[in-house]
């Protein structure tokens, strides 16, 4: 597998990876406090609504000149990779509060259990909606994934391989469980696949523009390193200033 | 309407996110890369050291709106 096919499973698979964490929380939320025939209509009514988008969107974005499509999704990579870095490296560094799948659950459960029952065919509205809502804000999130960085590689079916590899192994570990994955390293991941977006950002949006890459593909290695040290430096220089900023406070 | 808005809001939020000025120098950093290139200039360089700057501009615009 080329470099490029390599680094497109791997970032669908660590991208899909932490939406579908965040679906399974509230879908376990749902399913705990409001009972599960409704939260799993609600799961199933969302996947229902994401087949058809897919379908829908999946081969518009063949027809693209991938040019275009290169220059179009790396921009949009690269703004939504970049929000995701500089969240990731202000966690890092301390300015920012940990992503805590434990305290979201907790939230998500006392939420839906204080909720009114309204009743519609057996199935309870409030837990449909919240599995319906969270799957489909999620999933959504995934479908954007493998079908911008599947099509901008040339290769939708391989994202979805990265992708549908990310759901078996929640949905796994979800039903092993039958608790949030709070021991899912989450604010790692979303550091990596920050750094992936943000890679690809770069390197398609510039060939998009028409630069050559030196190396074509094998330059994505060179890419994803000067990503890695930039946010590592980052962090550390956040994390100095913000030790200065502490000792200052309490001098 | 207020569905539309809201499904409007959602791809803003999942797109643009927090920070609007990401956005405009990412757009900014791939129109000079296209002018470089398009003047035949080898252009590959100018967004990863573009996108270095932009990144740290937007966590200093973030810690101090903390």
């Amino acid at each position: 597998m080329s470099t490029g096919n390599t680094f497109l499973v791997l970032s669908a698979f660590l991208a899909s990876g932490v939406e579908f964490v965040e679906a399974l929380t509230i879908v376990l939320a749902a399913g705990l406090a409001r009972g599960w025939r409704s939260a799993l209509t609600g799961l199933g009514a969302a996947t229902l609504v994401l087949a058809v988008t897919v379908a829908a969107l999946g081969p518009a974005l063949t027809v693209i000149p991938l040019q275009g499509l290169r220059l179009v999704v790396g921009g949009l990579l690269l703004v939504f990779g970049l929000q995701w870095l500089r969240k990731a490296i202000l966690r890092a560094s301390g300015y920012k509060a940990l992503h805590d799948e434990d305290a979201i659950f907790a939230r998500e459960l006392a939420d839906a259990r204080g909720a009114a029952h309204l009743e519609r065919g057996g199935v309870d509205w409030y837990g449909f909606t919240l599995a319906f809502k969270g799957v489909l804000l999620e999933g959504l999130e995934v479908v954007f994934i493998v079908l911008t960085f599947g099509s901008a590689q040339g290769s939708v079916p391989l994202a979805a391989v990265g992708a549908a590899a990310a759901l078996v192994l929640v949905a796994g570990v979800g039903i092993a469980v039958r608790a949030p994955l709070a021991r899912v390293p989450e604010n790692w991941m979303k550091f990596a696949v920050g750094v992936m977006l943000t890679t690809f950002g770069i390197f398609w949006s510039a060939e998009g523009a028409g630069a050559d890459w030196p190396g074509s593909d094998a330059s994505l290695l060179g890419v994803l390193g000067f990503v890695v040290l930039s946010s590592i430096l980052c962090v550390r220089l956040l994390q100095r200033e913000r030790r200065s900023v502490l000792r200052t406070v309490e001098a | 309407m207020s569905r539309l808005a809201a499904f409007g809001r959602f791809w803003w939020d999942f797109v643009i996110g927090d920070d609007w000025v990401v956005a405009v120098l990412v757009v900014v950093a791939i129109g000079a890369t296209a002018a470089l290139a398009a003047a035949g200039v080898a252009a590959w360089w100018l967004l990863p050291l573009a996108v270095l700057a932009v990144l740290w501009l937007s966590l200093r615009r973030a810690i101090r709106s903390a």
